[in-house]
């Protein structure tokens, strides 16, 4: 009998750990989906700065991802998703969200159209279930393949050059198409895609190339300023860029206890994505409802005064009535502002006279600022290199 | 061809009577039908119980032919020893045979209770069930009315009807009675029709469900019609014709077409395309959702809920054709007979169906028409509904000789001499009734009817109220609340609800 001793090692390793463990001088890990993860690898504002001025590599293994396939591929997604799949090009890829049949978000994600029958659906809760529920009467196959893949994010103005100088030809690469090279006996799939709303690129091999891409990267990028990030700086870089992370910006249905808590994509800025005229997908005649009633809550950005990160602080209206929460705030060293993800109730999400409840710690002393908040267009932070092609030459 | 505003799917006794309702109030329907003849379930019933007084009414099923052999059959309990019980009267207001006076006592006593329960309990049958949702319209005044009745019957009654709407049928006898015979005899009929024995949880409210019924105004009464059960669903299918309704047989609906997330009409096996704005399943919601209309049309979390609907059929039915009478030890062969044996036998009956095993002694429900109506050719039919038979055993073939087997050595042992008599034999397992009848797992009721799938549970949480997932469906079979038996029920509260939307 083998004896079972996976418990004395919860946390699992990425193929990129031999790399990430050597560089983690801070040794500074969280658990992210069950995997070793690294928060901050020497210094956080160096890592965020990387993000803004150079190039950066964060291991994106512990993302979940399910291989869909199959004749009725298409018509499955269309049915479970929000946006219309039929119109993702082969090569392309669809940020997405889907929901329950309340309309109340289970998670949003990237949906790659690898083939016109193959699908790569990348997210961040496990949803075999829900995916294999909804395979009911499709002829498709529902895959979990998070083990099967290595996946890098490289991010940052000089990211397009390190893969060039890496060999890879990605001058045609337009944002969110993606292209495939041979990389040693396997192969590399790059799109453009990514988390922190600057030019950059995800990277997905088997993993048995992934300490091969590893080491070419940062060959490449010697001169390029490469450097690894954590979680930390990647979550500098997303608010920033104005994006949600499912569990931490809203609930998700299948683990919401609390009625209240439930968010539709509508509530939570998604509403853009809603292809109305594509015909049934689970969640539609109740979002349909609510887009006609209207939502209760919105999701918001804000810029708040002061220069305390406004972390998991309560909105008042007025500076007295409760009207909401931030989910997610940072002092932005790039913008130089105090910013916010909120869910703040609809009547008062015009803005005006909405007021951040701030406790600052001072040597062992909370300060309590009533700080007035400002809501504002997201994302907050964009350059037009995110989108240039080909990408510029930093 | 004429065209036609609404579509009804199944010419059973709830299509027919949404259709003759529709068709009152001055809609073009179609009725299409599967089978050879319409009637439905109504075929494969030989009893009437609950027959919907305003559906009886309404379509006026007297003058369309509907006659009683008899409105009030008495049942007699058999004995292998011939120490028979006979019940007369609706629920066996009068007991005749070997009881104890302690025992008629008792009896008399829960009989008269479960009967006021039943017919508290009883207008919820004849509206929509109320939904759970805040500011939904629920019909207050009516809801309140079934509270305040229930209140009424005092608060000892209110307390017993509190204690006993969720416990089981075994325990509930078990409290007040101590005759085999008789606790076996109503354990029976508190668990026909269902997937469920005596101890199983909850196996009363069904019991009182079915208690709730009526033949010809005699709450709990059970009828016998003049030329059987199929004269019964001929007079429907007569009083909706009158109305002008085209009933087409032969119809076997393959699909629901859905065009622009609306019902748009239905497709027929052979290709044909009949268009209409609305379209009624009379037919098991199970299949109307996941085989006609078709999961991507449908919210997924709801075809989950479709596909967990609990189907499971435990009776099948046996047709005998004898040469001459039997002789059930003196028994009436005009009343209902049971072969129940104790309450532990009708439990043990049900044992080996849990494990899609076929019981040694099923019990039965035994009608023989014909001594109410002779044949010239002095032939005698019996008609008998055996419990437990299990719906998906490992071997059909196998578990269907095996069942009939035991009924015949049932028979047998309570009408000697009567396997000699038998010149034709027929048993429906309940996937043989689900081939024929197309109800999932030959389940009587179109979806169990036990305490998780009534009320707002039935046919599932959030269509309960007749109204289909898609614009235009309407759901309003057996499947729907209040549930089965040839009563129509269902058929008219979502002809109901279809007025009330406009």
């Amino acid at each position: 009998m083998t004896a079972l001793r996976h418990f004395e090692t919860p946390l699992l390793k990425t193929p990129f750990h031999p790399r990430t463990e050597a560089l983690n001088k801070l040794w500074s890990w969280g658990n992210w989906g069950g995997y070793t993860t690294a928060l901050s690898f020497d210094d956080l504002a160096m890592e965020h700065s990387a993000v803004r001025n150079s190039a950066t590599v964060y291991d994106l293994c512990p993302m979940i991802k399910y291989r869909i396939e199959g004749p009725e591929a298409t018509a499955y997604l269309d049915r479970l998703t929000l946006r219309n799949v039929a119109k993702l090009s082969v090569g392309g890829v669809q940020y997405t969200a889907w929901t329950n049949d309340a309309g109340h978000m289970l998670d949003d994600g990237t949906l790659f159209r690898l083939a016109s029958d193959r699908y790569r659906l990348c997210c961040q809760e496990r949803h075999l279930n829900w995916l294999t529920d909804s395979a009911h009467g499709f002829d498709v196959t529902i895959t979990e393949e998070t083990e099967d893949i290595a996946a890098l994010s490289l991010q940052g103005p000089t990211s397009g050059e390190v893969l060039r100088l890496a060999g890879f030809d990605i001058d045609a690469l337009k944002p969110f198409r993606m292209a495939e090279f041979p990389l040693g006996n396997g192969r590399l799939m790059i799109s453009r895609t990514g988390f922190t709303g600057d030019l950059g690129y995800e990277l997905w091999t088997t993993p048995d190339q992934a300490l091969a891409l590893w080491d070419l990267l940062f060959d490449a990028g010697k001169l390029h300023g490469i450097r690894p990030i954590g979680s930390d700086a990647l979550n500098m870089a997303r608010l920033e860029a104005g994006l949600i992370i499912t569990g931490i910006d809203f609930t998700p249905a299948d683990t919401c206890v609390r009625e209240d808590r439930l968010r539709s994509p509508i509530e939570m800025g998604l509403g853009w994505m809603i292809d109305w005229k594509k015909g049934h997908f689970t969640g539609k005649a109740a979002l349909v409802a609510q887009r006609d009633k209207g939502r209760k809550w919105s999701f918001v950005g804000l810029e708040i005064g002061g220069n305390i990160a406004a972390e998991g602080a309560i909105l008042y209206h007025n500076q007295k009535l409760e009207v909401g929460v931030i989910t997610g705030a940072i002092w932005s060293p790039v913008l130089k502002k105090n910013i916010a993800l909120a869910q703040v109730l609809t009547k008062y999400a015009d803005g005006a006279n909405i007021w951040a409840e701030i406790y600052a710690l001072r040597e062992l002393h909370y300060e309590k600022l009533m700080m007035q908040a400002r809501v504002v267009d997201r994302p907050f932070f964009v350059h037009d290199r995110r989108r240039a092609t080909p990408p510029g030459r930093f | 061809m004429p065209s036609f505003d609404t579509i009804i799917i199944g010419a059973g006794p709830n299509g027919l009577a949404v259709a003759h309702r529709l068709a009152s109030k001055g809609a073009a329907v179609l009725v299409l039908e599967a089978a050879a003849t319409a009637g439905g379930g109504a075929g494969l019933a030989h009893l009437s119980y609950n027959l919907d007084p305003r559906v009886e009414k309404a379509m006026g099923l007297a003058a369309h032919g509907l006659e009683w052999a008899s409105a009030d059959l008495a049942t007699t309990a058999l004995s292998p020893d011939g120490n028979h019980l006979r019940l007369e009267g609706p629920v066996g207001e009068r007991l005749f045979g070997d009881v104890s006076d302690a025992d008629r006592a008792a009896w008399s006593t829960l009989r008269a209770r479960l009967l006021r329960f039943a017919a508290v309990l009883s207008p919820l049958n004849q509206m929509a069930p109320p939904r759970i949702a805040k500011g939904v319209g629920n019909p207050m005044l009516k809801l309140a009315m079934i509270g305040i009745k229930a209140r009424m019957m005092g608060a000892k009654d209110f307390r017993e009807l509190g204690r006993i709407i969720l416990t089981n049928a075994h325990d509930l006898l078990d409290d007040e009675l101590s005759d085999p015979r008789l606790k076996g005899a109503l354990a029976f009929d508190a668990t026909l029709g269902g997937w469920l024995g005596p101890r199983s949880p909850n196996s009363v409210l069904p019991w009182l469900v079915r208690l709730s019924g009526q033949v010809a105004g005699k709450q709990g009464a059970l009828g016998l019609p003049k030329g059987g059960m199929a004269a019964l669903g001929a007079a429907m299918v007569k009083a909706t014709a009158a109305k002008g309704v085209t009933i087409r047989c032969n119809a076997a609906v393959e699909r629901i077409l859905v065009e622009g997330e609306r019902v748009a009409g239905v497709i027929l096996a052979g290709g044909e395309e009949i268009r209409a704005a609305r379209v009624v399943s009379a037919i098991a919601p199970k299949t109307t959702l996941l085989s006609l209309v078709g999961a991507r049309h449908l919210d997924a979390g709801l075809v989950t809920r479709a596909r967990h609907q609990k189907a499971r059929g435990g009776a099948a039915k046996l047709h005998l054709t004898l040469r001459a009478a039997p002789d059930f030890r003196g028994a009436n062969l005009k009343d209902r007979l049971l072969i129940a044996g104790s309450e532990h036998d009708v439990e043990r009956s049900f044992n080996p169906v849990k494990y899609g095993r076929v019981p040694e002694r099923p019990g039965m429900e035994i009608m023989i028409p014909t001594a109410h109506e002779l044949k010239p050719d002095g032939k005698y039919h019996l008609s008998a509904i055996a419990q437990f038979a299990p719906h998906a055993p490992a071997d059909r073939v196998a578990a269907r000789a095996e069942m009939l087997a035991a009924c015949l050595a049932q028979l047998e042992a309570n009408a000697p001499g009567i396997g000699a008599l038998v010149e034709d034999a027929e048993i429906l397992m309940p996937y043989d009734i689900e081939a024929r009848y197309g109800l999932p797992g030959g389940q009587w009721h179109a979806g169990e009817l036990s305490v998780e799938q009534m009320l707002f549970l039935r046919p599932l949480p959030g269509i309960a109220q007749y109204k289909g997932p898609v614009p235009g469906l309407w759901l309003a079979s057996a499947g729907c609340h209040p549930g089965g038996g040839v009563s129509g029920s269902a058929g008219w509260n979502a002809a109901l609800a279809m007025e009330a939307a406009g």
